[in-house]
């Protein structure tokens, strides 16, 4: 085994890379499970938001309009759900799960033309002379816009749910929905809002993968990403800067893992690929098995609310 | 007194109501409602449950259109679209199940329910203001899940006064308080009232709307049957014009006999959960036809009485004596099989699961003792006729045991639980807290039915933070405290000076804890 051959800065690198997409879709499931709503089809929604993307970029030659095409797929697929589980108060779990299965298939379908094309790639984002620096400049400043957008996204979520009204009423909404009623909130537009806001956060991680991971379009590419950002919100007691911990956990691992089948470690392949699950969970769990009382989930999570009288 | 001052003020109603009326699919809630509220005076709004007392308030706070008639506030029409319009009228609401978020902070809380709320630290200072100026203690940063009920009322109310409202609502606003925090609240309406806020004071307890409002509006059936001056009208009169018809109070009978139904012995149990109270030394002997009463300010071990005698949760080996039978360690199912029967405090999703039907709730606790299962498979004629008789027998309005058990109305549902219970015929029965939020005339039948039951020779334990009702039904009485009991002494001749100081360590407790 040649352990040299991992140099630590790429490391780093990919391992910010690798964790942008997670990171995305899992804050966006974070706000939306802070109104009080359980979408478990952000699979379906990221694997929309890769070959919207996907296809909106090859088609403009613009990755900026690919990334945006992303969020407006994975926002037209949570808005399949917010209709159907807001307005129609259909089952949560049962319309979320269907959604990944429609979004699977949905994108296989959109998807058809678009296999073994090379989209146009995402530049990265000059800055100067932090590039430069040694060491830093290669592991963290050398990314493209979307990988900091989801840092900032990240202080963005904490500090709207924490420090803000809206906030504030989006929080009172997922705790109790008919408090928040009484009180004169708005809870289905709220509820709707958060669903929209989710469905784009897990298409710009779908996008993230197809346009900038990968990058080329295969079915079923996610592989799984949606079902693991959704762990990542439950284990990380549904707080943003956890949800990033998380994520970069997640990624870290998975990145190592990697690197280390490459150079031949003595460990079954088995194990290691089983290890970025393994580790996400155990870190998380244990920190979420010391949380104080009003960490926990949202009250009213995964409860339908039919405004009374 | 109370006549003078309305002579001053018969001028100018503040909240002025005509002719409202609002229906729903099946059900006239309010019909042709006329209502006059003025500044400076604390009007009473009567009435049992589904009398139409929660339908008209919500109309008046937004949250409910009304069909026809007229509101006006100070002569202006008064048509809010929502809570905030409400608000911003000049209205504030105090709800009867707190609109609280158990998981936010105290001035969270109090700024979700504020159509402005100024930044937090302002907000803070205000808080803190109110609270001084009302004597309602509150600390802002303090999780609402960790608070006692009578502190959550303390959000409600400071969240509403922040408003400076001309018109506070309060929704039967004593129905989770204790004495000691009645009187409070009381000491701050007055206040209120002195200030020439108009507040509508809904509510069922008789006592006190004589001691605290100067006029009172009674619905019945959606319709205003009378306007009183409380203080000069008796309650068994308020009673009778509330309910309808005359009000029996319940026929006691001491029919304890010298059998022994069941003994605590030394019972102590650690809390349940980090919030839980634990039991110390609970000792207790129950004979055949008696009934003990268990006073005692919520959460000082009610809960954990209960569960330790339910079997929820076992006790220690020979703590708890059944007729003669040692049942510590079995569990609750195996209890009932021996005739021990409980019926807990939460009606919805502990004594009963709320989305079941009634036939299917009556299955879950008379099963065993009704044979209505045969080879594991159910009967279900022999389920829906015995769920149809506790109907009949206690006197459940509801369409029929296809019901589901969350559309009943409190009082209806826990008639059904209770009387689920006692058509079972158990030995010994405890109920906790068995008319909390349920109407005069179901109190009147619940308490009666549990007397009967201890008639017919079974022994029953009545928890409940109700004094009179505890006076009216015990032979013998004692409070828990801290998870202790007290020794019991007999009920009648009690006063209330005695009771107060049996209670006394857990009013203490309270009050130290508020402040």
């Amino acid at each position: 085994m040649d352990l040299s051959a991992i140099s630590p800065a790429l490391l780093v690198a990919a391992l910010m890379a690798g964790a942008t997409p997670l990171l995305f879709a899992a804050l966006g499931e974070l706000v939306v499970e802070r109104a009080g709503v359980l979408n478990l089809g952000v699979e379906g929604m990221m694997i929309l938001g890769a070959i919207c993307g996907f296809a909106a970029a090859v088609g403009t030659g613009s990755p900026a309009a690919g990334f945006a095409a992303a969020a407006l797929g994975g926002a037209a697929l949570a808005l399949v759900f917010a209709v159907l589980t807001q307005g129609l108060l259909s089952n949560q779990v049962a319309t979320g799960l269907a959604l990944t299965l429609f979004g699977l298939g949905l994108s296989a379908l959109v998807g058809q033309g678009y296999v073994g094309i090379k989209p146009p790639s995402t530049p990265r984002l000059d800055l100067g002379p932090l590039s430069d620096l040694p060491f830093l400049g290669r592991a963290i400043f050398s990314h493209d816009a979307i990988v900091y957008l989801g840092l900032a996204a990240t202080l963005a979520v904490w500090a709207v749910l924490n420090r803000t009204r809206f906030g504030l009423s989006l929080r009172a909404v997922g705790e109790n929905h008919d408090a928040a009623h009484a009180l004169g909130l708005k809870v289905v537009a709220i509820r709707v809002g958060a669903i929209l806001f989710g469905g784009a956060m897990a298409g710009i991680g779908g996008g993230y993968l197809s346009l900038v991971r990968v990058p080329q379009w295969t079915e079923g590419m996610t592989a799984g990403a949606g079902w693991i950002a959704l762990a990542i919100v439950v284990f990380a007691s549904w707080r943003a800067g956890r949800v990033l911990m998380g994520a970069y956990l997640f990624g870290g691992v998975s990145v190592l893992q990697l690197n280390l089948q490459a150079a031949g470690a003595a460990v079954p392949v088995e194990i290691l690929s089983m290890s970025p699950y393994l580790a996400t969970i155990l870190v998380l769990a244990v920190m979420s098995a010391r949380r104080k009382r009003g960490t926990a989930a949202p009250a009213s999570l995964g409860r339908s609310f039919r405004a009374p009288g | 007194m109370t006549e003078r001052r309305e002579d001053d003020r018969v001028a100018a109603p503040l909240l002025q109501i005509e002719g409202v009326t609002k229906a729903y699919p099946g059900v006239v809630a309010n019909d042709g409602v006329d209502l006059s509220v003025r500044p400076g005076e604390i009007h009473a709004l009567l009435g049992e449950n589904g009398a139409g007392k929660s339908t008209l308030v919500k109309m008046i706070f937004g949250l409910v259109a009304p069909d026809s008639g007229t509101m006006r506030i100070d002569g202006a029409r008064h048509a809010p679209a929502s809570p905030q319009a409400a608000r911003a009228a000049g209205i504030g609401m105090v709800f009867q199940h707190f609109s609280l978020f158990e998981a936010l902070d105290v001035a969270e809380n109090v700024a979700l329910g504020m159509s402005d709320p100024p930044p937090r630290r302002a907000l803070a200072r205000r808080i803190a203001e109110v609270s001084r100026a009302y004597g309602l203690p509150l600390d802002p940063g303090r999780i609402v899940g960790d608070l006692s009920a009578g502190e959550r009322q303390r959000i409600e109310i400071v969240r509403a006064l922040l408003g400076r409202p001309r018109l506070l609502i309060m929704d039967e606003p004593t129905s989770v308080l204790t004495p000691r925090e009645v009187e409070i609240l009381f000491a701050t309406l007055r206040q209120l009232r002195a200030e020439g806020v108009a507040i509508l004071y809904i509510s069922h307890k008789l006592e006190e709307i004589r001691a605290l409002c100067d006029r009172a509006t009674i619905l019945r059936g959606g319709r205003v049957v009378a306007t009183s001056t409380p203080a000069l009208d008796s309650a068994a009169r308020l009673a009778e014009l509330m309910v309808g018809h005359r009000l029996e109070a319940p026929a006691r009978a001491g029919t304890a006999q010298e059998a022994v139904a069941l003994e605590l012995d030394r019972l102590s149990l650690p809390p349940a959960h980090a919030f839980g109270t634990a039991l110390h030394d609970i000792s207790l002997t129950l004979h055949r036809g008696e009934v003990l009463g268990i006073g005692g300010v919520a959460g000082n071990g009610q809960d954990e009485l209960l569960a330790a005698l339910s079997g929820e949760r076992l006790a220690p080996r020979g703590s708890v004596t059944l007729d003669g039978a040692d049942v510590s360690r079995r569990g609750p199912a195996a209890r009932r099989r021996l005739g021990l029967s409980v019926a807990p405090e939460e009606r919805l999703g502990h004594a009963a699961a709320p989305d079941m039907s009634l036939t299917e709730n009556a299955l879950v606790t008379a099963a065993a003792g009704q044979r209505l299962t045969r080879w594991g498979f159910v009967d279900w004629r022999a389920t829906r006729a015995f769920a149809a008789r506790v109907i009949e027998r206690f006197d459940v309005r509801t369409r029929g045991p296809g019901t589901a058990a969350g559309a009943l109305s409190g009082g209806n549902l826990q008639k059904y639980v209770i009387g689920r219970e006692i058509a079972q015929a158990p030995r010994v029965l405890a109920v906790n807290q068995p008319t909390w939020g349920v109407d005069a005339a179901a109190a009147a039948r619940i308490r009666q039915s549990l007397l009967d039951l201890a008639a017919e020779g079974a022994g029953v334990i009545v928890i409940s933070q109700d004094l009179d009702e505890l006076m009216e039904l015990s032979d013998r009485f004692a409070a828990l405290n801290g998870g202790r009991l007290s020794p019991f002494r007999p009920a009648p001749g009690l006063s209330m000076e005695e009771i107060g100081l049996m209670l006394g360590g857990a009013d203490e407790r309270e009050a130290a804890r508020a402040s």
